[in-house]
């Protein structure tokens, strides 16, 4: 799967193991939360760099506990009108630190990325053909001028101190 | 009124780059409808029966001449000479072209106007008191906060993808002009014992096909908080609506699922673990907002007026007008007159380019340069002298725009209905327009008093039927119209949802059906200044329901 990060694609160092497939705990690998929660012991006893994929509807509070154990959240996009996903991030990074890799998978296309970076989201699993043509000529359609704080965004100078202003 | 500083005009450019840009795409098929289609949608642009619809945002409903006139040049340039203000403060123009929606967006950014989150599921255009800044009774204007949350709700990253679309209203005064408690979210501002200003909120409001009244979920928030305590609402919303049934994804069904006690909990929690403060209204920020909307400054008057006393004596339609579509303004010598856009037989909310034109110009001489939009579809010159009542009055009068109607029966709230939607179920239009002509805006109007009467062309409820003290809804049964009625609602702040009395009534017996129902008002009412409402609050259905069906023209549904 095409992965787009910082700006340009990149080589995946991540394996995603699809729901109900048996596999050994080992280092960088993605698996459904449900999954990981069942074989905890097992990843605690190896130490390796963990991913977790969480499904919209899935409760923050459900994985709060164990924020720690994850290099890698991956919040899944069912379809592209679905927005909690944006919500969640914005929680991880904002609310709870997490500061590792977030991760939108599934449905993901051009017009969503700006606001999906907004909230905290770096790095897009990308299937969308028109997507990736769009992403590989360094385009992503958006807006410059924000009326709302962003993830990881300046304020900018100025009386109302939640506009943010992009540096493109 | 607030003028775009740098900032807020870079902002509209930039979106309509973005938008160009998409019909460009769509243009060359590199976004299918349906991805297109959400981002037409979130920048006003609607399919409907005959053509693209376009629906520009009016914020709180407040309009500079300048804007007005662009309007009316949108209305002769693009569309057929006139547009239509519906009951969300906003402007439709039913026949522009597609081609044409991004020159006539731009003609919208010179003049500070846009069509941003009319339609999608997102955050809608915010809507306030239409009286706002002038009314009598105000404790505070709302249109800076309206402002605010406008702003802050513009292509919000996190909330651009709700379940479903998302209205929120305020109002400044104890009396409700703004329909608040059936918005997703209302606003009423509100002093505490400290004599400080904050807002009672109301959440999980909405008509459509499940109607419901809005939960108080704060007596008191300090004014500081209003984004954040929004932000919290719309994020739980966001989190934990509905998906899977988009008759079901407003937050009124969340509320009402999930129960409104563990609903206020989610939000207070939320509320409460968010310690960015980055969202505090800082006072300042308040108050440099709050001085686009001081009000203007009006030099002292008499409080009689001796040339509107001399005119009055001598024109009996003169003085109807003033009695009826004046209203209390909070100085002295001054009225907040209501423009009909209610001619009797005409479509509710229709104003052509020249009526346009007029508005503006007696804003400019006699108003103050403010208009305004009210969600009861018609304009408002908020700070008339008395003294130029006269002069205002036959100006509209020579452009039909002197109806004395305002609140009276044919101050008709309706829905496009068959005439415009594809949803329709039914006809609303020409139904209102035969209510209209049956009971007119002579002494009988007069005497039967405030009257709300609000048609809805299918179960949408568009047109806010359900908190018509009359509401009709227009549906369809083997493939013959029949209407519903219901009585008894109230959009106001002692909000009610009307009850429906039966049985519905044919397209042909619908108006004979509304006369029994106000015949029967008034041979019941205790005294002549005991409104339709009140009247039936003290009676109920029974004596209604007894006229309506011990006679034949309930046809069985
Ligand atoms: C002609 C094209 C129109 C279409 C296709 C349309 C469609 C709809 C639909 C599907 C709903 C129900 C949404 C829901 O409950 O989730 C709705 C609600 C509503 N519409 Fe329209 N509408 C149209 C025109 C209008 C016009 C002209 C007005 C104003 C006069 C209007 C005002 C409203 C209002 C106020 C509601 C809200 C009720 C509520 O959400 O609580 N609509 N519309
Ligand atoms: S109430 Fe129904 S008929 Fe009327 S405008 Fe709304 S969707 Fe159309």
């Amino acid at each position: 799967m095409p992965l787009y990060k910082n700006g340009s694609f990149v080589q995946d160092q991540w394996t995603t193991i699809p729901e109900g497939e048996a596999m050994s705990p080992a280092g960088h690998v993605i698996v459904p939360l449900t999954w990981w929660q069942a074989e905890r012991q097992a990843f605690d006893d190896s130490h390796v760099p963990i991913g977790v994929r969480i499904d919209p509807g899935i409760a923050i509070d459900d994985f709060i506990a164990d924020l720690s154990r994850f290099a890698l959240i991956a919040l899944v996009i069912p379809k592209f009108q679905d927005g909690r996903a944006y919500s969640t991030a914005r929680l991880l990074r904002e609310r709870h630190g997490f500061k590792g890799e977030l991760r939108a998978v599934g449905e993901v296309l051009i017009d969503q990325i700006q606001p999906m970076l907004r909230c905290g989201f770096d790095a897009f699993e990308i299937t969308d053909p028109v997507t990736q043509a769009a992403l590989e000529t360094g385009r992503v359609p958006g807006v410059t001028h924000f009326y709302q704080p962003g993830v990881n965004e300046a304020p900018k100078a100025g009386a109302r101190p939640w506009l943010r202003q992009a540096g493109r | 009124m607030y003028r775009y500083d740098e900032f807020d005009a870079a902002f509209v450019a930039d979106r309509l780059n973005q938008f160009s840009d998409q019909v460009q795409r769509r243009l060359s098929g590199e976004l299918t409808e349906e991805q297109f289609r959400i981002h037409r949608l979130m920048n006003g642009v609607y399919l409907q029966l005959h053509a693209y619809m376009l629906r520009i945002a009016i914020p709180y409903g407040t309009l500079s001449p300048r804007q007005l006139r662009k309007l009316a040049h949108i209305a002769r340039r693009y569309d057929k000479g006139f547009g239509h203000f519906t009951t969300r403060q906003n402007i439709q123009f039913n026949w522009p072209a597609l081609k044409d929606i991004p020159e006539i967006l731009g003609e919208l950014a010179s003049v500070e106007m846009h069509a941003i989150q009319t339609s999608g599921n997102c955050i809608r255009n915010v809507t306030a008191d239409h009286f706002a800044g002038a009314a009598a009774d105000e404790i505070e204007d709302p249109r800076p906060y309206a402002e605010i949350l406008r702003q802050w709700s513009s292509i919000h990253p996190e909330f651009t993808y709700l379940p479903r679309k998302f209205k929120l209203a305020l109002s400044g005064s104890p009396h409700d002009r703004a329909a608040i408690q059936v918005h997703d979210i209302g606003y009423q501002l509100v002093k505490n014992d400290k004599g400080e200003t904050g807002f009672a909120v109301y959440v999980g409001g909405g008509l459509g096909r499940t109607p419901m009244v809005g939960h108080k979920i704060r007596d008191f928030l300090p004014t500081k908080d209003l984004l954040a305590y929004t932000q919290a609402i719309v994020r739980v919303y966001n989190l934990e609506g509905r998906r899977d049934n988009k008759y079901k994804a407003r937050i009124k069904i969340l509320v009402h699922e999930k129960g409104f006690e563990a609903m206020r909990a989610a939000v207070e929690a939320e509320f409460e673990a968010d310690k960015s403060e980055l969202l505090a209204l800082p006072q300042s920020e308040v108050e440099r907002i709050s001085a686009y909307f001081a009000p203007p400054a009006l030099p002292e008057r008499a409080a009689q007026s001796q040339a509107l006393e001399t005119r009055r004596a001598s024109d009996h339609a003169f003085a109807a007008f003033v009695d009826v579509n004046v209203s209390k303004h909070r100085q002295a010598g001054y009225g907040l007159l209501t423009i009909s856009l209610k001619p009797i037989g005409g479509i509710p909310g229709d104003a052509t380019a020249e009526q346009m034109e007029l508005v503006a110009e007696l804003a400019e001489k006699f108003g103050h340069d403010e208009i305004r939009v009210s969600h009861e579809q018609n304009l408002v010159l908020p700070h008339v002298a008395l003294d130029d009542l006269p002069a205002v009055y036959d100006a509209l009068a020579a452009q039909g725009l002197a109806t004395a109607n305002a609140g009276l029966i044919s101050d008709i709230i309706s829905c496009p209905g068959m005439d415009y939607c594809s949803l329709a179920t039914a006809r609303s239009i020409p139904v209102a327009q035969r209510i209209s002509e049956r009971f007119a805006d002579g002494p009988r109007a007069k005497d039967i008093g405030g009257m709300k009467i609000k048609i809805s062309g299918c179960i949408n409820a568009c047109g806010h039927h359900h908190v018509g003290h009359i509401g009709i809804l227009g549906l369809e049964r083997k493939g013959v119209e029949t209407y519903q009625l219901t009585l008894g609602g109230s959009g106001d702040e002692s909000c009610t949802l009307g009850d429906i009395t039966g049985p519905g009534f044919s397209y042909e017996d619908v108006v004979d059906a509304i006369e029994t129902v106000v015949d029967t008002y008034i041979g019941l009412r205790s005294t002549p200044d005991e409104d339709f409402l009140s009247a039936y609050r003290r009676v109920g259905m029974a004596p209604f329901k007894k006229a309506l069906y011990e006679r034949d023209s309930g046809s069985e549904i």
